[in-house]
């Protein structure tokens, strides 16, 4: 019997079109945008004007504060412009426009293909260092600064290092590409971030549906000491840190409490092997693997891409936006963002494009709750959504936090899972959103 | 192209589960135990389902279009279903009439004076049995014989298991014509193995959860078993609990009703519990032979308070 998560979870249809599709490197743009801020945590501040030349690795923002990541020149060129630009999250946010010329990289960073893998002499602060530098965020979606992530609080210590290689999103199948092709880099990645944090086990926990990604990591690991391959049933939402620490060590968060808690750190997979890159070859986060693909797309595929570019030049090399699209989401279907308009840019934190039909795109007529209990089995937090969702509608906030609303990870298995078609998430964001207000309030 | 993408918060893909696909998939796990009365009580059980069905639906509907004025929701599966329990729970020589009472109290008072679907406290075919149980006890409590196939209202009635054991009774059926149901009782609640087949693809197809039924079964077993194990002469075998009196009807396909029943595991098993021990009390200690129905509505009393103190077990609660 294969690890899981404890509580709930669901089992989306999986609809892994682009799986075993090779890594393709994207043509270079002609422009990137580059938004100032892709992380969780304060802005940064832009180090170039316009007109200035940059190179690829160039630091163009620097990070504006502990919590904060810098963000690097994805091409080389000319700064065109400074100006605003609406990204995956739907607001205008500041961002850099560098007209592409030629493709000269920071003479700093090792191009080489060659492996590096002696890391002995490299140590524990320099590592932070480097990731730090080099722009490093968690790669999973959540975009959190990953040198913060690996600087517990003072008195809490690490013990083991889970390297999240699930990827439970259906349609998404960046990692497992990357897992299949980058696996020697991932775990030099996966013993520089035990190094930094000074554990001496990892354990990278993939979904049995990539079997010849566990096969490929478990080979590969037999030369690296600590590491393992666990190999967990499917389910949703197994990626989410909660879930998967649960799964894989049977300790769960307790609420309210920070991850590192139950004495593990979670990275993910292209966290991993961007460690690597910044590490060992001294790159900065300027490219990464994203997944572009849906039902009425001709050619789903994996692609490398520079941050910045727009997705729009994706959506054409896997075939072109279809007729039929409804909507255009940044990520997987369960928690992927809609895309306001195609030309939004991928970021640090853009695992997916996917694109949906007209058809698929509309939600159906909510009718009332016949209170089946479906959303409470499926909930992985323990909650009651159904009862959060009443709650909401009547306004009732204080009620929704002693039901501890704030404990949802908007993971959206209540209303995936929901027969009368309740919104439930939406009720309940609105209800996180008044019971945050509440609880800052009462601070002051 | 641009300017006309849908913007919506996530979760962009949807299980396609639907009420009515819960509420037809119930009606489907109950065809077997309907062939099975039809086999038995012939053109009474067939006379009685379709009054009591069309009944329901119709009320549903007039009451939808002329009472509330909202828009009819008929085919959502829950009145045909409403209608299709209601009469398994009946004799199969009940005249027209009042059934239509029944159906009148089932969608009238049991389910739309509450707002319809999902606002309901009681489990409405049972609300519309235990009127008609209350208003005609003698029509409600004579059970025609199986085999009567086209014979309706003049069928010849017979004593149901419980009744032989209620008047202390000896000549019980064979426990094998229990189990298939040969005997007699209501139209749907004789026929134990109908009734398990129906239950498994409940399960299969996860419309329900183990919970309730299982706790109701093992409950009864427990109870009976001890009350068996203090007098074996006084007292009927856990068998017969079991397997008689609409039990298993009623654990399988009354008490698991959505609307009425608690909605986290904990409070499920509660409830099972609840409903197992009034059942066993009523029919051994109460006035009426088969106490199924009370049980069940009294446990209805109380699910809002079961899911009021019993939560489901949050996340990051464990003791380390």
């Amino acid at each position: 019997m294969l690890k899981t998560f404890r509580i709930g979870g669901i089992h989306p249809p999986e609809n892994k079109l682009s799986a075993g599709k090779k890594i393709e490197q994207l043509a270079l743009p002609d422009q990137v945008v580059i938004p100032l801020s892709q992380h969780l945590g304060a802005p940064t501040q832009a180090v170039v004007a316009k007109g200035d030349k940059v190179k690829v690795g160039t630091l163009i923002a620097k990070a504006g504060g502990f919590v904060s990541a810098n963000v690097h020149a994805s091409v080389s060129g000319t700064v065109a412009k400074i100006d605003t630009v609406v990204d995956a999250s739907g607001y205008r946010k500041p961002a850099l426009f560098i007209d592409v010329e030629g493709d000269e990289w920071e003479p700093s960073i090792d191009l080489s293909e060659e492996l590096s893998a002696h890391i002995d002499s490299i140590s524990a602060e320099d590592i932070l260092r480097k990731i730090s530098e080099n722009g490093i965020v968690g790669m999973g979606g959540a975009t959190f600064p990953t040198h913060v992530k690996l600087t517990p609080p003072s008195g809490m210590k690490a013990e083991i290092l889970i390297v999240n290689g699930v990827e439970c999103e259906p349609y998404l199948t960046a990692d497992h590409a990357l897992m299949l092709e980058k696996g020697k880099e991932i775990l030099i990645g996966v013993r520089l971030l035990m190094k930094s944090i000074q554990v001496n086990k990892a354990i990278i926990a993939i979904e049995n549906n990539k079997k010849d990604a566990i096969a490929n990591l478990e080979l590969l690991a037999r030369e690296y000491e600590g590491i393992e391959v666990c190999p967990l049933q499917m389910k949703y939402p197994q990626g989410g840190e909660k879930q998967l620490i649960d799964a894989v060590i049977s300790r769960q968060v307790p609420s309210g409490a920070l991850p590192i808690a139950t004495g593990a750190v979670v990275q993910n997979v292209a966290t991993a092997f961007a460690v690597y890159e910044a590490v060992m070859k001294n790159k900065p986060l300027i490219e990464r693997v994203v997944t572009v693909t849906g039902k009425c797309l001709t050619h789903p595929s994996n692609f490398k891409v520079r941050i910045g570019t727009s997705i729009s030049l994706l959506i054409e090399a896997a075939g072109g936006l279809p007729e039929d699209t409804g909507k255009v989401i940044g990520g997987g279907p369960m928690m992927g963002k809609a895309l306001v308009s195609t030309s939004v840019p991928i970021t640090k934190g853009s695992s997916g494009v996917l694109l949906i039909s007209r058809k698929e795109s509309q939600r159906k007529e909510s009718t009332s709750c016949i209170r089946c209990a479906k959303c409470t089995s499926v909930c992985s937090m323990g909650l009651e959504p159904f009862l959060l969702g009443t709650l909401a509608e009547r306004g009732m906030f204080e009620e929704m936090e002693k039901e501890l609303v704030m404990n949802c990870i908007e993971c959206g298995s209540c209303n995936f899972t929901c027969p009368a078609h309740r919104p439930l998430l939406d009720y309940i964001r609105l209800g996180k959103s008044k019971v945050g207000a509440i609880i800052r309030n009462r601070k002051k | 192209m641009e300017n006309k993408l849908v913007i919506s918060p996530s979760p962009h893909i949807h299980s396609g589960d639907s009420v009515s696909k819960n509420m037809y998939g119930v009606l489907i796990a109950l065809i077997p135990a309907y062939l099975v009365s039809l086999l038995f009580f012939g053109m009474g059980a067939l006379i009685v389902s379709l009054t009591s069905v069309i009944a329901c639906v119709g009320f549903e509907y007039l009451i939808q279009k002329y009472v509330l004025h909202t828009k009819p929701s008929i085919c959502d599966g829950s009145a045909m279903l409403t209608g299709l329990l209601l009469a398994f729970n009946l004799p199969s020589n009940l005249p027209v009439w009042m059934i239509v009472i029944g159906a009148l109290v089932s969608i009238g008072i049991g389910k739309m004076s509450f707002g319809g679907l999902g606002n309901n406290i009681f489990n409405p075919a049972l609300v519309g049995r235990v009127f008609l149980l209350i208003s005609f006890p003698v029509e409600m409590t004579s059970w025609p014989e199986p085999g009567q196939l086209t014979v309706y209202l003049d069928a010849i009635t017979a004593a149901t298991p419980l009744t032989i054991l209620k008047e202390g009774g000896h000549s019980l059926p064979e426990m094998q014509d229990i189990l298939i149901g040969h005997k007699g009782g209501s139209i749907g609640e004789v026929s134990v193995i109908a009734l398990l087949i129906g239950f498994v693809y409940l399960l299969y197809k996860k419309i329900i959860t183990w919970h309730i039924p299982v706790t109701i079964f093992v409950t009864v077993a427990l109870f009976s078993g001890i009350l068996y194990g203090i007098d074996s002469v006084k007292y009927a075998t856990p068998m017969i609990h079991l397997a008689t009196g609409g039990l298993v009807l009623g654990a399988v396909f009354m008490a698991t009703d959505y609307v009425t029943s608690p909605m986290s595991k904990g409070g499920m098993i509660v409830y099972g519990v609840g409903i197992g021990i009034i059942t066993i009390l009523i029919r051994v200690f109460g006035a009426y032979p088969g106490g199924v129905s009370f049980a069940i509505l009294i446990m209805n009393a109380f699910t809002p308070l079961i899911n009021m103190y019993i939560k489901p077990k949050r996340f990051g609660e464990e003791k380390k």
